[in-house]
């Protein structure tokens, strides 16, 4: 790319942060070209959000300067940064869902006394705006009423309302489907076409790849390396931020599926009259078989994953092991967990663990009415922490010590602690959600292998995950689902088109 | 990491920050001393003289302590499967039914089993009287803070409706039971240490302090070592991680609710089987409420609930003696000063701790990488 002139949109000089003991930023330098997309990786607590938060006047730093467009700017809070003429696209969107794209667009700018003024002067804006940039949206349509990523590009049009210059995006594809991912990596393009600076946060490597400028590696809150995009590899940039080679691939052997250990039969749970979270859901899972469900998130599947581990009650239909009906009959979760299925929960710090318990305390969490935790009418503490020692150190935990709280662990651990437990109880059919959400890359890799070795052994695997990537890589079968149904089935090897196609909703073609 | 709760050592949170509270209270509380005209370092003698300073007060203060460490314990066990048992008061107050119905009609049974009967029956009334509330929020979604605190209104009006028209003795005006016969009351520890050939000052002090240590022991096996403590924390820390590994939350509130008025009720024994013996009106007079802030205080742990108790107790001794030394300074002010540690301990539990974390930030000794 050309090297513009001029000032670089944002300076950082030595910027530094931390929070107590933790050095969250450390001496970090960086400077951003006007009129390019720049991209910032890392793993997660990395700091590339403590960074950013800096920038954006929700931190301030301990040290270090920031300089916009070559003037040095005291950004203490978000008003100042959008005045700086930042704006900043948040991972959880900040929209208030009953009111219209114009209504929330003006929120904290009106302008005027009264609201009619300021309206109609934002609404030519705002038409002008969405023509300029392809947004697709209507400013009179109601927030709720929007798909996720149309919610996304409100956002995007406050910021630019603000007269944004600079727009700092965060994780924004975690919730999209692979076209809207699409959609917004254009409008960022042509952001950066009218000269534009975007900063994208991202752990997914394959979008830097595709739509940035540079890119700047972040690892343990410093900043390793700042590259020119198209100078760069996957493996490279994987390889800067976990400080070490990855295997991108994880080696999936052929196991031959027998028979079926797990089905599901016509679940279905109706939320009200017509509207059903889940509409007659089956499918089967054999041994030695992972079957992946695609779908973005909040189609069923967190329904889904709740109905099997025995976690509602609200739903029809029957669920099998080995032939045999097990619900409606048997359906509290230690009864499941009694008859071999094991549930690694979606959402880790709501459902897998209870984050001031001691790591050893999770580790028995579900399992805690089993004879070997007793001591008569105590708990056996000795039995638990020999126990969770054992696990923590297979499951390669960091650090080893059954007595920290899970809280103390970073992400990785933590979705580690929960696999062990899940795992090692030695279930014949798992269930598992997100195995690899806000995980970090080296342990990303550890656990696809695990789940692979427990296909190896035959074990049946239900894996959700809204990372098609992690579901291509792992699964036999891809089930996707759409508005609470199965929509579609298709082998791992077909194309990202027709996978995002049935994950859109849009009829699936007899045969794919 | 990164979240605007930071981080502190444990035992900062656990001694220095409720110490920190509690100087902020006392320093207050000194200043309205000051005002009134009195000197602050008079006044401090002459509380502690009062609480520690000679026996009969060291008797009286721990038998207040009793109190609190029973109501302490009962919102603390609440506490930690996540509700909020206001009712602790109300609770109290059927408890002393329990307690009262054994003495009156159960004394011909011998001491020793009488003991345990009172026990089993406050235990039971008070367990009672926390079961509908606790049963209306787990199965129809009531709130407990609203529900306990009006089953105190419930409890009062019914107790008065008891001891005026049913339980005091024909002829009598007063509102309150028969007085127990001799033998249906909880030794005094005087008496008990007499028996041994050890001479102590004469006080309410009874056995039920015996029991509320046994209770704050039981009540840590029961937390910190039994399945039941550990689905009790786990629901109230992460109720969908609880439904998640087969708890029942709606079960485990309606025990910890139960299990909290039981607690409760151990102050009603204290107070009716042990000092009063008989039942009278208002006797619960705000225990209950105060052992929030014990509790609070405590952390709900058990040895902080005592210290904390304690804490209190010798400021109801220490302040009767205060009023009594100072017509200056009235039962009032006592008062004053409890309210300013419930307010700092309570409400401001955490007032002190963004500046605790900066000085605990500056010191390069606790400094150490994140793992």
């Amino acid at each position: 790319m050309a090297e513009t002139a001029g000032s670089p949109a944002i300076r950082l000089d030595g910027i530094s942060k931390s929070f107590g003991p933790v050095r969250a930023n450390r001496d970090i330098s960086l400077a951003v070209e006007k009129g390019s997309i720049h991209g910032i990786v890392g793993e997660n607590g990395a700091g590339k959000s403590t960074l950013m938060s800096i920038l954006y006047g929700f931190y301030q730093a301990d040290a270090g300067s920031i300089h916009i467009s070559g003037r040095p700017a005291n950004i203490r809070t978000p008003q100042d940064a959008i005045a700086a003429g930042i704006g900043m696209v948040h991972q959880h969107f900040m929209l208030v869902d009953p009111f219209t794209v114009l209504e929330n667009v003006i929120l904290g700018a009106e302008g005027g006394l009264t609201l009619r003024q300021g309206m109609d002067q934002a609404r030519t804006e705002l038409i002008a705006l969405e023509r300029d940039y392809g947004l697709e949206v209507s400013p009179d349509a109601t927030v709720s009423s929007l798909t996720v990523g149309q919610q996304q590009r409100v956002e995007i049009l406050k910021a630019l309302f603000r007269q944004a210059d600079i727009l700092i995006l965060d994780e924004p594809t975690g919730v999209l489907t692979p076209a809207e991912a699409d959609h917004l990596f254009r409008i960022l393009g042509q952001l950066r076409d009218t000269g534009k600076t975007v900063i994208l946060i991202t752990h997914k490597l394959r979008e830097i790849m595709a739509i940035t400028d540079k890119v700047s590696v972040m690892r343990q809150g410093e900043i390793v390396d700042t590259l020119h995009t198209k100078d760069v590899s996957l493996e490279k940039l994987a390889e800067l931020m976990v400080g070490r080679r990855v295997l991108m691939q994880v080696d999936k052997q052929t196991v031959d599926a027998g028979e079926c250990v797990f089905e599901a039969r016509d679940l279905t749970i109706a939320k009200a009259q017509y509207v059903r979270s889940l509409d007659k859901v089956s499918l089967r899972v054999h041994s030695g078989e992972i079957v992946g469900i695609a779908g973005v998130a909040g189609n069923g599947q967190s329904e889904l994953l709740e109905v099997i581990g025995g976690m509602r009650s609200d739903y029809t239909g029957d669920i099998m092991m080995r032939g045999r009906t097990l619900r409606p009959a048997i359906s509290a979760p230690d009864a499941i967990r009694a008859n071999g299925m094991a549930h690694v929960p979606e959402d880790r710090h709501r459902m897998g663990l209870v984050m001031p318990f001691e790591a050893s305390e999770n580790c028995i969490l579900g399992y805690h009415n089993e004879d070997r935790y007793q001591r008569g009418a105590l708990l056996d503490r000795a039995a638990i922490l020999s126990d969770a020692a054992g696990k923590l150190e297979r499951f390669d935990v960091r650090p080893p010590n059954p007595h920290l709280p899970a809280s103390s662990f970073s992400g990785g651990n933590q979705q580690k602690i929960v696999l062990a437990r899940e795992f090692e109880h030695d279930p014949d059919f798992l269930a598992v959600g997100q195995p690899t959400r806000g995980v970090d890359i080296g342990a990303i890799e550890f656990i696809h292998q695990h789940l692979l070795d427990m296909r190896a052994r035959g074990k049946a695997i239900l894996l959700v995950s809204v990372e098609l990537d992690e579901i291509r890589a792992l699964a036999d079968r891809i089930v996707v689902m759409f508005a609470g149904r199965i929509v579609g089935e298709c082998l791992p090897s077909v194309s990202d088109a027709q996978i995002g196609a049935l994950m859109a909703g849009l009829e699936a073609e007899p045969g794919v | 990491m990164t979240g605007s709760h930071e981080q502190l050592p444990p035992w900062a949170t656990a001694v220095v920050l409720p110490l920190l509270n509690v100087a902020a209270a006392l320093a207050v509380s000194g200043v309205v001393v000051w005002l009134i005209g009195e000197s602050p370092l008079e006044v401090v003698s002459l509380l502690l003289w009062g609480a520690f300073g000679w026996g009969e007060g060291v008797g009286y203060t721990l038998f207040y302590t009793t109190n609190f460490i029973f109501t302490g314990l009962a919102f603390g066990i609440a506490f930690h499967a996540g509700l909020f048992n206001i009712g602790a008061e109300g609770q109290a107050y059927l408890g002393g039914l329990g307690v009262a119905l054994a003495c009156l009609y159960l004394d011909f049974l011998p001491l020793p089993i009488l003991i345990v009967v009172a026990i089993a029956a406050s235990a039971a009334f008070g367990a009672g009287w926390a079961f509908i509330p606790a049963w209306l929020q787990a199965r129809r979604g009531s709130h407990v803070v609203i529900t306990t605190i009006m089953f105190n209104f419930i409890a009062a009006s019914l107790m008065v409706y008891l001891l005026v028209n049913v339980l005091a003795p024909a002829g009598s005006m007063q509102p309150e039971s028969e007085t127990f016969s001799d033998h249906a009351r909880l030794p005094f520890l005087h008496d008990i240490a007499a028996a041994l050939g050890v001479q102590i000052a004469t006080s309410p002090l009874n056995l039920s302090f015996v029991w509320a240590l046994i209770c704050c022991v039981g009540f840590w096996v029961l937390i910190w070592r039994t399945r039941l403590g550990y689905a009790l924390r786990t629901a109230g820390i992460n109720p969908a991680a609880a439904v998640y590994a087969g708890m029942s939350p709606g079960r485990l509130t309606i025990i910890a609710m139960m299990l909290s008025g039981a607690l409760a009720s151990g102050m009603a024994l204290n107070e009716i089987m042990g000092s009063q013996h008989r039942l009278i009106l208002e006797f619960t007079a705000g225990y209950g409420f105060v052992g929030i802030a014990v509790a609070l205080m405590g952390r709900s742990h058990p040895a902080g609930i005592v210290l904390a108790a304690l804490l209190f107790g010798a400021l109801y001794q220490g302040g009767a003696e205060l009023a009594f030394e100072k017509p200056q300074i009235t039962r009032d002010m006592v008062v004053m000063i409890q309210g300013l540690i419930i307010f700092f301990a309570g409400a401001m539990e955490h007032f002190f701790r963004p500046q605790l974390v900066r000085l605990f930030s500056l010191m390069p000794s606790t400094s150490r990488q994140e793992a």
